[in-house]
């Protein structure tokens, strides 16, 4: 085993050995040529088809890339171009991935729920003469703007399934380009090899998207050096990873979270990688897989932790009595460690009983039995979701990072997760507060700037110093802390600063409450909230009480909803400091969503734009009116768009505690 | 049977319940290559034909030729298994069962294993379940239901069980698939994806088609022919745009009294 030029083979557990880069391996192609050597008939990729899950070998994983690469190159695409991604993750994508980079290319991956507007913006302001597609629901969205694309020459297309009358010009089978790969490989059998030697660790590998919300996309250029560089000082803070784990793909391959983990650390670790059957089975699938870690932002660890608090809502007395008892007592633990308190035996039993009684069996349920560790990227968990993943015994932590620093610059260390921080600098990485309290960070990852936006690439590189536009400070142990974005940060009438974010943490962990946003009056003298209920909760609770009602909409102002509402927010107030509690609030009559430019794709408030767009409703509530008659445009499934009118109640809240 | 030949001929076919004329002497041809239209107004004897095509009823009068074989006589498992499906108006499936082994029980006309070697299932019963699996699974895959393989039919919406019918339908390798309203029901959006299914099982894997349809923005989308009964009888044929113009079909939807479409 010590001859073979293994990266990491260390079983979870023993010694942390930091992941060695042998020279020459400098370049993502260069680790998979070196990893079909070395790995060769070992599961690289498993995929769910046809109710099994098939697996793929790393020796098949660079065969199809290099059929792949070739092709591209048989396409006539040049070394520095762009091969634009988009699709859900499959093994396809990886190919297209590492065999567009293999020929020198750079990769860009979308997301795949893009509107077709937002996609022409996108994919021309990133000049891909080449967009790999999955499947017709892609290929439509493009051929509807394709007037628009002005560097396009080839569309991709892996699944052809219901395109059988489409013959566009521009479309190409994935297979016909995996074809004219293998007939140039037997033409010449070394092409494929000096196309990899040529490859630099300098080099741009990939473009990321990050959630810009200005008129001009920011696409980050990351280099295989910065990649690489991210993944083994990741690796040597956080050594959990071992190549015989299971790790399932199911998160957007356009996000910088998951290229790191499924590209990057698979590379130089060369665990399994899974891809879930369709994006509607990925939990069942995950939980088939059980996998050792993951990777994933809040969102999804609140939708976990909604899931299991609305199922308890549906089970008997006793059940709920037990599962009640079982996370007061896990968490009364979690406190006790936190504190550095000693835990009684009679502590240990009663854990030891919670655990075979819920823990387990909730575990079970959600795939995280055989998790070993949890993190939790792209923007940051409200402490009561740390607190309820950590009385279940998950070791989740928090990551906090930018796409601009290849995704993590800090990760909380083992047995020091503190809810409340975003956790210490990863190796090589160095982190500093300015005087205006903004994060600054510097690193072998920090990218090399935004593609053609010298700007924004001005604002965000300072002397090699990557400005976050995060407002944050340092812990006295060493954490980072994050309050919010610099432009979030509310300014209160004293004075101080307050975080939006941390009310609406609080507001979000009720499973009645999807989304909020926090906003201030002009003054600084009033707090309020706009609040999106959750449809499923607060639908069964209505249910419940025999609360009739026909749409989210009608449901948002039922009266009952509101004083459920309102009983949330005074609870919230009571945990909140006198000068940050909350005024007033209103339900909104529909949730915010990424199509309507509310949330960002990966399911962030875009505050500013909410402001803008609901700025009456936002006046109305500051001056203290009791209801407010909105008018708003809906589109239909269909196409057809309407002009619905409502009226929405503002409700005052109680600030004493 | 020449390629050119009709895949199933009806002829003057007539269908009395005692003094009823259910069908009084209709008679069309499905060229195979096509997706048949069948509409009329509630009552006009659509379904009556569909039930002779699939052995359901015997005709009073007339023949059914299937392929080039006279089956008007023919039980409806005989017809099934030379190739001609269907699925229900109302729903017919087994509602305790999961969804793939619903669309498993279309495949039991196709299986050649004795009920004894399939209890031991060892060696060929085993191989011959696993290629038949595979057939389920790749029927799944098209109608795109993978999430609800494993649930129960009972536990699905309407649209979910539709899909399962159609399913089981193609299951049974058919040489003829006859619909009986299977997007009834449905919303737009579950519609717009049954269409998609139906055109895609036509374009792609050349399989006939009969269909009954009340929407008729829909069969006048999908069909190549259309034929119109009005009590009992074929009152027009032809292609959709031909059909929409016909006086006849026009009076016989607008003529009606209420309760109609």
């Amino acid at each position: 085993m010590a001859a073979r030029a293994v990266l990491v083979e260390r079983p979870p557990g023993s010694s942390p050995a930091p992941v060695e880069t042998a020279r020459g391996y400098d370049t993502l192609p260069k680790l998979l040529r070196r990893n079909a050597d070395t790995f060769g008939d070992r599961v690289a990729f498993r995929e769910k088809d046809l109710g099994i899950w098939q697996s793929i070998t790393w020796r098949e994983y660079f065969a199809q890339t290099r059929a792949f690469g070739l092709g591209l190159k048989s396409l006539g695409f040049r070394r520095g171009e762009t091969l634009a991604i988009i699709g859900d993750n499959r093994p396809e994508l990886f190919y297209a991935e590492l065999g567009a980079q293999a020929v020198g290319g750079v990769t860009y991956g979308l997301y795949q729920d893009s509107l077709a507007d937002q996609l022409a913006q996108l994919l021309d302001f990133s000049e891909a003469p080449i967009i790999f597609c999955e499947d017709q629901e892609q290929v439509d969205k493009l051929l509807e703007v394709e007037s628009r694309l002005s560097h396009l020459r080839h569309i991709i297309v892996d699944d052809w399934r219901g395109m059988w009358r489409y013959r566009h010009p521009t479309l190409l089978p994935f297979a016909e380009v995996q074809r004219r790969g293998r007939a140039l490989h037997e033409q010449t059998p070394d092409a494929f090899d000096a196309e990899i030697d040529a490859g630099r660790g300098g080099d741009v590998a990939i473009f990321c998207q990050t959630s810009g919300t200005t008129a001009l996309p920011k696409l980050s250029m990351l280099s295989y050096d910065n990649l690489i560089a991210q993944g083994r000082d990741f690796y040597q803070r956080e050594p959990h990873l071992a190549a015989s784990d299971e790790f399932v793909s199911y998160l957007p391959f356009a996000w910088i979270g998951e290229i790191m983990i499924s590209t990057t650390l698979h590379q130089l670790v060369g665990f399994t990688v899974n891809f879930p059957e369709e994006p509607e089975t990925a939990q069942r699938d995950f939980r088939e897989i059980g996998p050792q870690f993951t990777f994933a932002p809040a969102r999804i660890y609140e939708g976990l932790h909604t899931a299991v608090t609305v199922r308890m809502l549906d089970s008997g007395w006793l059940h709920r009595r037990i599962f009640d008892w079982a996370l007061r007592m896990g968490g009364r633990l979690v406190d006790r460690r936190t504190e550095q308190q000693p835990v009684t035996w009679w502590m240990r039993l009663a854990r030891w009983a919670a655990y075979w009684l819920v823990y387990r069996p909730v575990l079970d349920k959600i795939g995280f039995l055989h998790l070993r560790v949890a993190w939790n990227g792209g923007s940051p968990l409200g402490p009561d979701y740390f607190r309820f993943f950590h009385a279940l015994g998950v070791n989740l932590k928090q990551i906090y990072g930018q796409t601009e620093i290849a995704g993590i610059s800090c990760v909380h260390r083992d047995g020091q997760v503190r809810f409340w921080t975003m956790g210490y600098p990863i190796a090589n990485t160095e982190v500093r507060i300015t005087d205006d309290g903004e994060i600054v960070e510097r690193s072998p990852s920090v990218f090399l700037g935004y593609h053609n936006n010298p700007d924004a690439t001005a604002k965000a590189l300072r002397d090699g110093w990557l400005y976050t536009g995060d407002y944050g400070a340092l812990d006295p142990s060493g954490d980072v802390i994050m309050f919010d974005r610099m432009s979030d940060v509310i300014a209160l009438a004293d004075g101080t600063k307050m975080s939006p974010w941390v009310v609406e943490a609080m507001l979000k962990f009720t499973p009645y409450i999807q989304e909020a946003m926090v906003f201030t009056s002009a003054d600084g003298m009033m707090l309020g909230a706009i609040l999106n209920i959750e449809i499923r909760s607060v639908g069964k609770w209505a249910e419940d009480r025999g609360i009739a009602y026909t749409s989210y909409a009608d449901l948002s102002q039922k009266s009952q909803v509101l004083d459920l509402l309102r009983g949330i927010v005074e609870e919230t107030n009571r945990r909140l400091r006198p000068e940050w509690r909350l005024s007033r609030f209103v339900s909104l009559y529909k949730e915010f969503h990424p199509d309507d430019d509310e949330l960002t794709r990966t399911r962030k408030l875009r505050r500013r734009f909410i402001t803008e767009r609901y700025q009456p409703l936002i006046d109305a509530i500051c001056a203290g009116a009791s209801t407010y008659d909105a008018t708003f445009h809906v589109t239909y499934e269909d196409g057809r768009t309407a002009e619905v009118r409502t009226t929405l109640a503002i409700r005052s809240v109680n600030r004493e505690s | 049977m020449n390629a050119t030949d009709p895949i199933l001929r009806i002829n003057d076919l007539h269908l009395h319940f005692h003094d009823i004329h259910a069908i009084a002497g209709v008679s069309f041809t499905h060229g195979g290559q096509e997706i048949l239209g069948i509409i009329g107004p509630n009552g006009a004897g659509k379904t009556s034909v569909l039930n002779c095509i699939n052995g359901f009823y015997h005709p009073s009068r007339g023949t059914v030729e299937f392929a080039g074989t006279d089956i008007s006589r023919h039980a409806p498992h005989v017809r099934a298994a030379m190739g001609i499906a269907r699925t229900f108006q109302n729903i017919a499936l087994y509602p305790g069962m999961s969804v793939m082994h619903n669309i498993m029980t279309g495949r039991v006309i196709r299986m050649r294993a004795s009920v004894v070697a399939c209890g031991v299932y060892a060696g060929w019963a085993e191989r011959e379940h696993l290629t038949h699996r595979r057939v389920v699974e790749e029927i799944i895959d098209f109608l795109e239901i993978e999430a609800v393989r494993d649930q129960r039919v009972a536990d699905l919406p309407y649209g979910l069980q539709k899909k399962v019918e159609l399913g089981r339908a193609l299951a049974m390798d058919p040489r003829l698939l006859v619909l009986d309203e299977p997007m009834a029901g449905m919303s737009l959006d579950e519609k717009a994806d049954i269409a998609r299914y139906i055109l895609e099982l036509k374009e792609v894997r050349r399989v006939p088609i009969i269909l009954i349809e009340h929407d008729l923005g829909v069969i006048m989308d999908l069909c190549d022919r259309i034929i119109v009964m009005d009590y009992g009888k074929k009152i027009a044929e032809g292609p959709p745009a031909e059909i929409q113009r016909n006086p006849d079909v026009i009076t016989a939807y607008i003529g009606e009294g209420p309760g109609g479409h």
